[in-house]
């Protein structure tokens, strides 16, 4: 397998607190590749680096063996970088298929927009399949601000999905949403990584990882750990100490990780 | 036909607004009309940059000024003759206000949301200033235009029906915009402005264009005010109260939507002009206003176009019950969906 996406050597520091600590990365181009790591340990922000929204203060992004250092957010997307929120982000005030509608300019210069109309028959029938594939294709007409937040977390999926990336970055795909939708996520992932979509995924889920993911990346206090199999990243008694003996404790989610560690 | 059934009550609307003058021939009704229309028009070019987008602008009278200051030099350095010629330089008025509007856009547009409000208050203020203090403005004491002498009895009509003509372009740009993918894009940047950067939008690109584009039908606007008031004066043309009066003329009528900016400004600037003529006190509509926006606030904080349309669609109810039928949280398994009819 070849790397689609790579960060090396990125470093940034907001104000004191280095963020990333010459951290790198490899995505493999058609694997679910996994992130994971204690919380603050970094894995947010590398996703705010690699998609532009913010300049790392050294290091390099490449994709496809192009350098994509600080490009901004709307350029990383147009060539093939989709992307989704930790915390789920759609747009609430317009329809649930305008929100699709959104992504489909890709590559369009923003001038066009200005002449054509919002939609063709084949954008709308690509949008409409592709809720279909997701299961909220009968929410189309609605207001997007009406549904519920795993309906958001669906329709997030299917409109980074619109613009048919190369990659897709998830943030924490499973959070704060119950388990049959987490598996029917799973299962999505799954689906669209054999027609030959690779991921980059941020879960704190170690199930939802150990079961989705090919390879996982550990981050550990803004540097990558480790990398492998996450049948043998887990007995990696670094990540071990990472998250159990590690100084990120922060947040009360560790305790949750913690637990889903040790009982794995 | 069929484009004509469905815009039936805009057809009627245009229609009893192009009646009005022939049916109501007092001028003191004709001319509460003129400035009514002119209002329409910039609360709607206003709402089509900064009801899309979410970046409310309170510095569009330095556009309104611009207007019609451009309509009182041309016509004195010209010495266009005083009659209709001179509403030949109205479009010019347009024009060169949206000159001014690219590099104010291009500053001001480069913070978000409350810092581009102040901004844009700061950079009127320095309009104002400006035209009080050039000795080209004429300063303070302003500029007279050239002097037209149509009979007292009809001399409105020609302003209304120049007003009337910028209210239908400005709305149907407005209504083309709406329906393009520029107009889905300014949506969007309401939204989250991040998140459409994310999904490939040119947001500062974009963001520059609608403001731009909002400035051409208020500079219209100005010059047509500069010729029938002919005499212009910078506190007045650059008046912060229009500013004001415009936003919220569209937050009562319903931000972001086609109708209401309209109708905000037809009610609010008619009773403002028939308080103060009638009751010759300035500042009685104040009173008015500040109950009636309190009412708007409180029990249909959208505005009145969408607080009425989602009342007789009953749109929430729909929504929270498809909502409900589809989530996969609820424990009845997820049916098979259906083809859906979309009108995109």
């Amino acid at each position: 397998m070849s790397t689609l996406l790579s960060a090396q050597g990125i470093s940034k520091s907001f104000g004191g607190l280095k963020a990333l600590n010459n951290c790198s990365l490899n995505v493999e181009k058609g694997a679910v590749n996994g992130l994971i790591g204690p919380n603050g340990s970094g894995k947010t922000t590398l996703f705010n680096v690699i998609t532009g929204y913010v300049t790392p203060d050294s290091g390099t992004v490449s994709f496809e063996g192009a350098d994509v250092t600080g490009a901004r957010p709307d350029k990383v997307f147009s060539l093939g970088i989709g992307r989704t929120f930790q915390l789920t982000r759609i747009f609430a005030r317009i329809s649930v298929l305008e929100n699709m509608l959104i992504a489909t300019q890709h590559n369009e210069s923003w001038i066009k927009g200005l002449i054509r109309s919002k939609s063709t028959k084949s954008e709308v029938d690509n949008a409409m399949s592709l809720l279909d594939f997701v299961g909220i294709s009968r929410l189309a007409g609605l207001q997007a601000g009406a549904l519920s937040y795993g309906q958001r977390k669906l329709l997030e999926l299917a409109y980074v999905l619109v613009s048919d990336p190369d990659v897709i970055l998830l943030d924490e795909p499973a959070g704060g949403v119950n388990l049959t939708l987490i598996n029917n996520i799973a299962e999505k992932i799954r689906l669209l990584n054999q027609q030959g979509k690779t991921f980059l995924i941020v879960e704190h889920n170690m199930e939802f990882v150990m079961g989705v993911c090919d390879r996982v990346t550990v981050m550990h206090q803004g540097s990558d750990l480790t990398t492998g199999a996450p049948a043998v990243v887990r007995q990696d008694p670094r990540v071990l100490d990472a998250y159990l003996g590690g100084g990120d404790d922060d947040d009360d989610d560790d305790d949750d990780l913690r637990e889903a560690v040790a009982n794995v | 036909m069929k484009l004509l059934s469905k815009n039936l009550g805009w057809v009627v609307f245009f229609a009893a607004l192009a009646l009005f003058p022939l049916v109501v021939t007092n001028p003191f009704y004709t001319s509460i009309g003129v400035y009514a229309l002119l209002f329409m028009a910039s609360a709607t070019s206003w709402n089509m940059f900064s009801g899309y987008s979410g970046y409310i602008a309170l510095g569009s009278a330095v556009f309104f000024g611009v207007g019609a200051y451009t309509e009182a030099l041309l016509a004195l350095h010209w010495h266009v003759p005083a009659n209709g010629n001179l509403f030949w330089l109205v479009p010019l008025g347009g024009i060169i206000a949206t000159a001014f509007a690219v590099p104010i856009g291009w500053i001001s547009l480069r913070v978000r949301r409350h810092t581009f409000v102040v901004i844009t208050i700061a950079v009127f203020f320095i309009f104002q200033l400006s035209a009080i203090n050039f000795s080209f403005t004429g300063g303070s004491s302003g500029l007279a235009l050239p002097y037209i002498t149509w009979s007292a009895a009809d001399f409105n009509n020609p302003f209304y029906y120049a007003g009337l003509i910028l209210v239908v372009f400005i709305t149907l740009v407005s209504a083309f915009v709406r329906r393009s993918r520029f107009g889905l894009q300014l949506l969007a940047i309401r939204d989250d402005e991040d998140r459409a950067m994310g999904l490939g939008v040119q947001v500062t690109a974009i963001k520059i264009t609608g403001f731009t584009m909002s400035a051409f039908a208020i500079g219209c606007a100005g010059a047509i005010y500069a010729l029938f008031q002919g005499q212009i004066y910078p506190q007045f043309v650059f008046d912060p109260t229009f500013d004001v009066s415009v936003a919220l003329m569209v937050f009562l009528g319903g931000i972001g939507t086609l109708a209401g900016p309209l109708l905000g400004a037809l009610v609010l600037e008619s009773a403002q002009q028939y308080l103060t003529a009638t009751y010759s006190n300035n500042s009685l509509y104040l009173l008015l206003f500040g109950g009636l926006f309190l009412i708007v606030i409180m029990f249909m904080p959208q505005g009145v176009v969408p607080f009425v349309r989602d009342k007789l669609t009953k749109r929430t109810d729909l929504e929270r019950a498809a909502v409900a039928a589809n989530d996969v949280s609820s424990p009845s398994p997820v049916a098979p969906s259906t083809p859906t009819e979309v009108t995109a």
